[in-house]
């Protein structure tokens, strides 16, 4: 043990938020087929694709209609079939910036593309492995749409494959059902990771509100015989199921924030980690020929029936609050994301992504507080995750003095907000933060 | 479907805020107080109440004026409150009303307002005002009675001080009954609104046990009754009540229990070997003038700063 960490330690760090799972007892309904799927270009970190079809082209469902040669970028894939409308530029969730998208009206007759099914995969090859899951566009789940097959290829030795199904964040609850209704999926995509990754161990880490998903993983893996399958089992609280966090609570290794002169990453401590939503979609990609063109959306918060549901990838947001019945009473904000890192949206003709795991409405009773000053009650310091002083920094950003916050190691910042959520000055400081790390990337 | 963009709001996350403010932590500081309070009025009398009255209206009105000269929105947000609150407890129960008043008005307007108001002080406002008031006017501020009749007496501390005699027990120090500051004489009132804000995590423990811990070694090492130094005096309000204001306290856990450490040692060497029988107030000053110092120089170790061995293939 360094000595440093056990006096700063990290492993009691972060904040109890609400629960608020309002949804953790329905079950995962098909959304309603989107009439036009607007598919984003960008759905993932890295390239943006270029179109591979033009306007008035047919497509089938699982045809890939987008690529790119950069190593770091996913395909994309029509989850409609139907005709190429046009390729225009539309409101991208993320950044609220038009981006260009695949608009394709839907002829309801879900024509698949030809798919190729397997029972066995112990014939396949790791480097058949990775191509089937590249060209399935699977990307990282979880929210940061990170593409899988990136992951998948480290240059390091890993030993320890974590499976990440901590779903920290209140309101969601898309792991929680997949877990429950569709483990042994999961467990066999985590098998696949496994397989590419050469890992012994493989952990697959849950939040103990969720005891259930516990229990039928549990079972699954005592059926399936699976020995170096471990459950942890993790204390609720925010934000556990973050990538760096969960390692060190995992394994107690620290990912380096950099290594020669590059951010360092969870393979150069020997782990990778996978969301469960994406274990899920690897068995569908390689067991049943089936791309990314669907995942599981909760919508929570202010709408009248509380659903998950599996949802084709482009359906607007307008079509899936209709499909749960409409607001319910005023609305002030609807999220695309978790109530912690989500995203505000301004417009709800705006079409779902790979990474949006849930669409929360809030209504007017979410009233802000005022602001004041900074009291330094220490608050933040105590929660945050990383062990920063978050409103040493917000203050640096304020005076724009980038270079403090670069030599207070802002670089660490996951964002995770717990530091505005605890604030009783109600100050923004994950959002100063954010600003002030984006402007420190050109400062060496 | 539509969003009416006139009521849509477009905020950064988190979306969530903790139910907590910064008028309900002033609050439930104040009601912390509140058996401290109570027992000086109890031990003292209508005069400490009156004190405490002019204390705290003075300094709210020192507040609203200073507020004004500067043309900031004036906000009942309590810190005021307890500035002058905790300047009253700390005045004998015997000064003029004239003294609060003046007291208040330099804490408020000079320590607090003149260094950028909430959340800029330098200094612990209540204490600057009453070290301003002793330094001025040292005979009024030095003029102790004993508990409900109000018989002059020395302070214990003063008393093994000047002339080497143990005036109370160490029980009577604990429940009050002896003479000192409107809010010094009863350690357990002290207490009983101590553990309450640091079972509602409003207060870091760290600080006052430092600071008693640091006392009680010392004392003991030094062959002083530690018990007694711990009870006697403004030490269990200064450590409680002082000592961890956040303003002007550091931020991180461990500099909170080394600023309790530099309190502590610094209340040992103004009692044992300097010309006043007693210096929570001016050792907490002074550890207050080196929390930019320790916040500089403590900080916590952020995750993955150490150097790690990076996996071979």
């Amino acid at each position: 043990m360094n000595i440093r960490r056990f006096i700063w330690p990290l492993s009691y760090k972060g904040v109890q938020v609400p629960d608020s799972k309002l949804s953790r007892n329905n079950r995962v309904e098909k959304a309603k087929i989107p009439e036009i799927a607007t598919i984003y270009l960008q759905q993932h970190i890295g390239a943006p694709c270029e179109p591979l079809v033009e306007v008035d082209d047919y497509v089938s469902i699982g045809e890939k209609i987008g690529d790119s040669k950069s190593f770091i970028s996913a395909p994309i894939h029509s989850s409609v079939s139907g005709i190429v409308l046009s390729i225009e530029k539309k409101n991208h969730p993320s950044s609220g910036l038009k981006k260009e998208a695949i608009l394709i009206e839907s002829d309801n007759k879900e024509k698949w593309i030809d798919r190729e099914k397997l029972n066995d995969i112990s014939e396949l090859k790791k480097e058949d492995l990775l191509h089937i899951i590249r060209e399935s566009g699977l990307v990282g789940l979880g929210g940061a749409a990170f593409p899988t097959h990136v992951k998948l290829s480290p240059k390091t030795k890993i030993d320890t494959l974590i499976l990440n199904g901590c779903e920290c964040e209140p309101y969601i609850t898309s792991d929680h059902r997949l877990m429950v209704e569709e483990g042994d999926k999961i467990v066999k995509g985590a098998e696949i990771f496994a397989k590419i990754l050469d890992a012994e161990n493989v952990l697959i880490a849950i939040e103990d509100n969720k005891p259930d998903a516990i229990s039928i993983i549990d079972s699954i893996i005592k059926d399936y015989n699976l020995n170096n399958f471990k459950i942890l089992k993790m204390k609720t609280k925010y934000p556990h199921g973050f990538e760096k966090t969960l390692i060190f609570l995992a394994t107690g290794r620290e990912v380096p924030l950099f290594i020669e002169n590059r951010a360092g990453l969870p393979a150069d401590v020997g782990v990778v980690v996978q969301n469960v939503g994406t274990a899920k979609a690897a068995y569908d990609a390689v067991y049943e020929g089936k791309p990314l063109i669907d995942r599981v959306v909760t919508v929570t918060g202010d709408v009248k029936e509380q659903k998950n549901l599996l949802v084709r990838i482009g359906t607007k947001f307008s079509e899936l609050i209709d499909f749960c019945g409409g607001f319910n009473g005023k609305v002030e904000k609807v999220v695309m994301g978790g109530p912690m890192m989500g995203i505000c949206q301004n417009d709800l003709d705006i079409s779902t992504v790979k990474a949006t795991n849930c669409l929360l409405v809030f209504g007017d009773k979410y009233k802000d507080k005022n602001l004041s000053p900074c009291i330094r009650c220490g608050n933040c310091v105590k929660v945050c995750p990383v062990n920063l002083v978050p409103t040493d920094l917000a203050k640096y950003a304020r005076v724009r003095k980038f270079d403090l916050c670069k030599a207070n190691n802002i670089d660490a910042c996951m964002g995770c907000g717990s530091c505005s959520f605890v604030c009783p000055s109600k100050i923004e400081l994950a959002q100063l933060i954010a600003w002030a790390k984006n402007e420190t990337r050109n400062i060496k | 479907m539509i969003l009416d963009k006139k009521n849509i709001k477009m905020t950064p996350s988190p979306h969530l805020k903790k139910d907590i403010s910064v008028k309900r932590i002033m609050f439930l500081v104040i009601l912390a107080l509140m058996p401290t309070t109570i027992a000086g009025i109890y031990f003292f009398g209508y005069h400490a109440l009156l004190v405490i009255i002019l204390s705290i209206l003075s300094a709210e009105i020192a507040e609203f004026l200073s507020l004004k000269i500067q043309k900031k929105k004036f906000v009942m947000d309590g810190s005021a409150i307890i500035t002058g609150l905790l300047l009253a407890l700390v005045l004998p129960p015997t000064v003029p009303f004239w003294v609060p008043v003046v007291g208040s008005f330099f804490a408020i307007a000079i320590a607090k307002h003149a260094f950028g108001g909430l959340g800029q002080n330098l200094f612990n406002p209540a204490l600057v005002g009453r070290a301003f008031l002793m330094i001025c006017w040292p005979v009024l501020m030095t003029r102790w009675v004993t508990p409900f009749d109000a018989v002059t007496t020395a302070t214990p501390l003063a008393a093994l001080k000047m002339q080497n005699l143990v005036i109370a027990s160490n029980i009577d120090l604990f429940f009050g009954g002896i003479g000192g500051c409107i809010g010094e004489t009863s350690a357990l009132a002290i207490l009983i609104g101590g553990i309450i804000l640091i079972a509602l995590k409003v207060i870091d423990w760290r600080t006052p046990l430092s600071i008693i811990c640091t006392v009680f070694v010392l004392m003991l090492l030094l062959g002083q009754d530690p018990i007694f130094h711990i009870l006697a005096g403004g030490l269990m309000l200064g450590a409680f009540f002082m000592a961890t204001d956040y303003v002007t306290t550091p931020i991180t856990g461990w500099g909170r229990v080394i600023f309790g450490m530099g309190v502590g040692l610094l209340i040992v060497v103004f009692r044992l070997w300097s010309g006043m029988p007693e210096g929570v107030c001016y050792s907490i000053l002074i550890m207050n003038g080196f929390t930019p110092l320790i916040d500089r120089y403590i900080r916590p170790l952020p995750l993955g700063i150490k150097k790690t061995k990076v996996n071979e293939r």
